[in-house]
């Protein structure tokens, strides 16, 4: 039963293993149709649970993946998640029965589609009900992929590819910050269960990795939620196919940086600067979202801002319920409607964006335009998706009786509420929160107008409309018509809604203030009082409706804005700027030439040595104990350092092969003086042949350059040489100066004769002592001979090499 | 004594290095060449250039200069002279196929 929990998370993406067959073999049926019973079977599973969660139960149910690191997939089910897990679900069905409608089963290549839906609904439900850090990073990393794949599902199209591209550039890195975030919170905690923190959380507060954890978790975050400025890949995230904008990119994916606020709360809400940075960058979403909106003229655009706006929304009254944490008796003060606001506000954006998003998925079918300015007068043609888009953007709005209403009351209650406090300097800057969340709320109401009657109302224009325009099917219709009666019903039943799921999940983010969901004692009905809030809607009502009046005559002001100081330049920009810098860079030093290369490496091994001899300080030279000079010594020194200078010096071929011969001869004599003859009969043989082959292939090597080469370069070589040698030489007596055990070599004197029965010391070590050096040496020369043979034998001519290119 | 011969070898790895900066192909070689005699002296330098017997039992009783640095190098002596045999055809190679010794002009194909 347990284990069970775990696995209706892994539903998904085992029947996505299904799909394709089932493509493949039933062609008269809509995949979708299959595809349907999945979302819908798990609504019915996770709906056993509304009951007992509602009273505050938990469920836990752990399955164990890499144990001996601590890392399982554990499933979590409390107000919080239920209520996550629900809306996935519950609109995932919705959306899959739409996009049934919507995609048309000979044109699309379903099977993919539908592969990517259920690996997103699996990585969702994952995300919500994960209890283990590392588990809710695998299945937030899984959403951005399969979101990259949706976007990116009519993959012909250069902007979808660029909207995919973009939304997996920003998801991902803020995903990987996240990751950091977690890994420092683990370090903290010792533990990787989100539980387990939450209960030692006020132990974490003082410690030093405390406020890169919380940046960290932020930023991932802020650029899932598309909070400003992350926000832009929301809008070119718009050409995913409808479904797939209303599901991901209004309902589930973008509210999991909110979810996971929301669920670290408790952990951080101590910090003043979560709640700075919660809902201030809230509020600025918000603020910015509503007031770009109206400059769009695509139905998506606009739902897009008007979606980032709205998280923004949420956002900030999620920042509100943290600063309870710091309120005395926060449950007794108005100010308690900050958390229930926010997931209140949830769950009713959800149900409005959802049928929105739908109903400009119908338009673009039905019409085959989304352009706002070439849509209009389409309210007699499509009544029934008129009613819709009213109810959804008129709650967008905040207009009774819809749900937006409700919500948007409890928002500017809280907002108000957060002026009274004298915390952090609210006192100052507090009374900025109402007035923004206020002017914010006007745009709101303006663009929900904008939306909603330049599309339906107005001059109607057939010869506009690249199809001719009709209603929908009504099965495309059913699951908005679905979703806009839950605006409706929302709005007469909130106490049912609030207690059923509100209150359990408010109890999960703030632990601090309520024991269990019953404890929390808020009542939606406040809407009938004669409250400042409600004279502040009249407000927006009254504003919204005179500016969106007077749109035509400054909407034009939006034009003035200067394309290249926005965000979306700045994210080309950044992208442009290190495709071509990163190009450069490998320019400036992959030159191809073999000689910068060797350059490169002398003068980093120069540097390394040197610099480590510099900061060990082992320069030691002393010549204690070293062997007298003798005159016929310096004699072959000189010698040889007359051969080498020749093999520099030399302009012919031969001059410098003679030269290489002497040096090696010399060195032959110098093994002769220090008592290895071995080595000197060796080293006179060798040089032999060396010199012998040089002058065989003498007819047949490149000659040395005749052309002078130019003098700075030259001059380079001669100070990395020099460089070279010195440091060779520097380490080599700082070694020598320095010896701190004993030669190995008596060993070998005394056991020479008794163990391996051989006078000649050098050759038994070489075949005795130490055979296998001995043994792989012959295999090197016998492969330098093979190879050497199959060089000069094997030869591929013109027309054996033509025929291997082909 | 060994202070001189380390001289020598730095001397001789400098001269090799310059030698495989060079653009000529054949330079090079001979640069390693010269870089391996360097490597060989330096091992027997490092050992100890002390006045001892040549490391034969029965010729003397000793003390003896140590064997075992002779060894390593003599196995050294046969790989360099295997890989310098190696690498002079190959140069040989090289040059008859691309008809240039100068690495300057040999740079592979552009797209590569």
């Amino acid at each position: 039963m347990f284990l069970l929990q775990v696995l209706y998370i892994f539903i998904p993406m085992l029947a996505a293993i299904l799909v394709p067959f089932l493509y493949k073999s039933i062609k008269n049926i809509h995949t979708g149709w299959f595809v349907l019973a999945v979302p819908a079977t798990l609504v019915i599973i996770y709906a056993s649970y509304i009951a007992k969660v509602a009273k505050g139960e938990v469920f836990q149910a752990e399955l164990p993946w890499i144990p001996s690191l601590d890392i399982s997939v554990v499933s979590y089910l409390d107000g919080l998640s239920l209520l996550f897990s629900l809306l996935i679900t519950g609109i995932g069905s919705l959306v899959v029965l739409y996009s049934i409608f919507y995609l048309d089963k000979h044109k699309e290549k379903l099977h993919n589609f539908y592969v990517y839906l259920l690996l997103f609904m699996s990585a969702m439900l994952g995300v919500v009900q994960s209890d283990h850090l590392i588990t809710l990073y695998f299945f937030w990393e899984l959403t951005s992929i399969s979101s990259f794949l949706l976007i990116g599902y009519w993959y012909t199209r250069d902007a979808s590819r660029f909207g995919a591209l973009k939304s997996m550039m920003i998801t991902v890195g803020g995903g990987l910050m996240m990751l950091g975030g977690f890994i420092l919170l683990s370090i903290m905690g010792g533990t990787y269960s989100i539980r387990e923190l939450i209960v030692i959380a006020p132990d974490l507060v003082g410690h030093p990795l405390f406020t890169w954890s919380l940046v960290l978790l932020l930023l991932g975050a802020f650029t899932k939620s598309a909070q400003f400025p992350f926000y832009i890949w929301l809008p070119d995230a718009m050409e995913a196919p409808t479904p797939v904008s209303a599901y991901l990119h209004s309902a589930t994916m973008v509210k999991a940086g909110l979810y996971l606020v929301a669920r670290f709360t408790p952990i951080f809400a101590v910090s003043e600067l979560w709640v700075w940075l919660v809902t201030g960058v809230g509020l600025l979403t918000l603020f910015w979202g509503s007031f770009f909106a109206l400059k769009q003229t695509d139905l998506k655009g606009i739902l897009a801002f008007s979606t980032v706006s709205q998280l923004g929304l949420i956002m900030s009254l999620l920042g509100g319920g943290a600063v309870a944490f710091h309120v005395n008796g926060a449950a007794d003060l108005v100010f308690k409607f900050a958390a229930f606001a926010a997931i209140f506000h949830l769950i009713n954006h959800a149900t409005f964006k959802g049928s929105l998003f739908m109903i400009a998925g119908i338009i673009d079918h039905e019409t085959g335009t989304r352009d706002i300015r070439k849509l209009g007068g389409l309210m007699s043609i499509m009544p029934l998706s008129f009613t819709v888009a009213a109810i959804g953007s008129f709650s967008m709005a905040g207009l009774p009786p819809f749900n937006g209403f409700l919500s948007k009351e409890m928002f500017l209650s809280a907002m108000l509420a957060l002026n009274e406090f004298e915390l952090f300097g609210f006192d100052t800057w507090g009374a900025l929160f109402p007035i923004v969340a206020w002017i914010a709320s006007i745009f709101t109401f303006i663009y929900s107008f904008y939306f909603v009657f330049r599309t339906f109302a107005g001059q109607y224009k057939p010869e506009q409309f690249p199809r001719k325009p009709h209603e929908a099917p009504i099965g495309m219709l059913i699951s908005p018509m679905i979703l806009a009666a839950f605006v409706v019903i929302i709005f007469f039943i909130p106490n049912l809604i609030g207690d059923t799921f509100v209150k359990p999940a408010v109890q999960a983010i703030q632990p601090f203030l309520y024991d269990s969901p019953s404890a929390i004692d808020i009542h939606v009905s406040a809407w009938h009082g004669l409250q400042p809030e409600l004279f502040m809607t009249i407000g927006i009502v009254i504003i919204g409706v005179l500016l969106f009046v007077a749109l035509p005559k400054w909407q034009g002001l939006y034009n003035l804005f200067p394309r290249s100081l926005t965000f979306n330049n700045a994210y080309d920009k950044i992208m442009q700027g290190l495709d071509v810098g990163l190009y450069r860079i490998s320019r400036l030093y992959m030159t191809g030439s073999m000689r910068h290369y060797l350059l490169y490496m002398f003068s980093g091994i120069v540097a390394i040595v040197l610099g480590t001899l510099f900061v060990k300080d082992a320069f030691s030279i002393s010549f204690e104990g070293a062997a007298p000079i003798r005159s016929y010594q310096i004699i072959l020194i000189i010698v040889l350092v007359i051969g080498t200078a020749t093999t520099i010096l030399a302009k012919s071929r031969l001059t410098a092969i003679i030269g290489l011969g002497s040096v090696g001869y010399t060195v032959a004599l110098f093994f002769v003086i220090f008592n290895a003859p071995d080595l000197a009969l060796t080293q006179l043989v060798i040089e032999t042949i060396s010199v012998a082959l040089f002058l065989l292939a003498f007819y047949h090597l490149p000659k040395l350059g005749k052309r002078e080469e130019r003098m700075r370069f030259q001059l380079n070589r001669a100070i990395i040489s020099i460089a070279v040698g010195v440091m060779v030489t520097l380490i080599a007596l700082s070694a020598h100066s320095q010896k701190l055990i004993p030669s190995i070599s008596k060993y070998y004197k005394e056991t020479v004769y008794s163990l391996a029965g051989g006078g000649n010391i050098v050759n038994v070590i070489l075949v005795d002592y130490r055979g296998f050096d001995t043994l792989f040496e012959i295999t090197v020369l016998s492969i330098a001979g093979m190879a050497i043979l199959a060089m000069i034998k094997l030869r591929m001519n013109r027309k054996e090499k033509a025929h291997e290119n082909k | 004594m060994e202070s001189l011969i380390l001289v020598l070898v730095g001397v001789l790895v400098a001269v090799a290095t310059y030698l495989i900066l060079s653009k000529q192909l054949l330079r090079v070689i001979l640069g390693t060449a010269v870089l391996s005699h360097a490597a060989h002296l330096l091992i027997l330098t490092m050992g100890g250039l002390k006045r001892g017997d040549v490391p034969l039992l029965g010729e003397s009783e000793g003390p003896y200069t140590d064997a075992l640095p002779q060894a390593l190098i003599l196995t050294a002596i046969v790989i360099s002279f295997a890989v310098t045999a190696f690498v002079l055809v190959l140069g040989y190679r090289a040059y008859k196929t691309n008809g240039s010794g100068n690495f300057d002009e040999l740079r592979g194909t552009p797209d590569e």
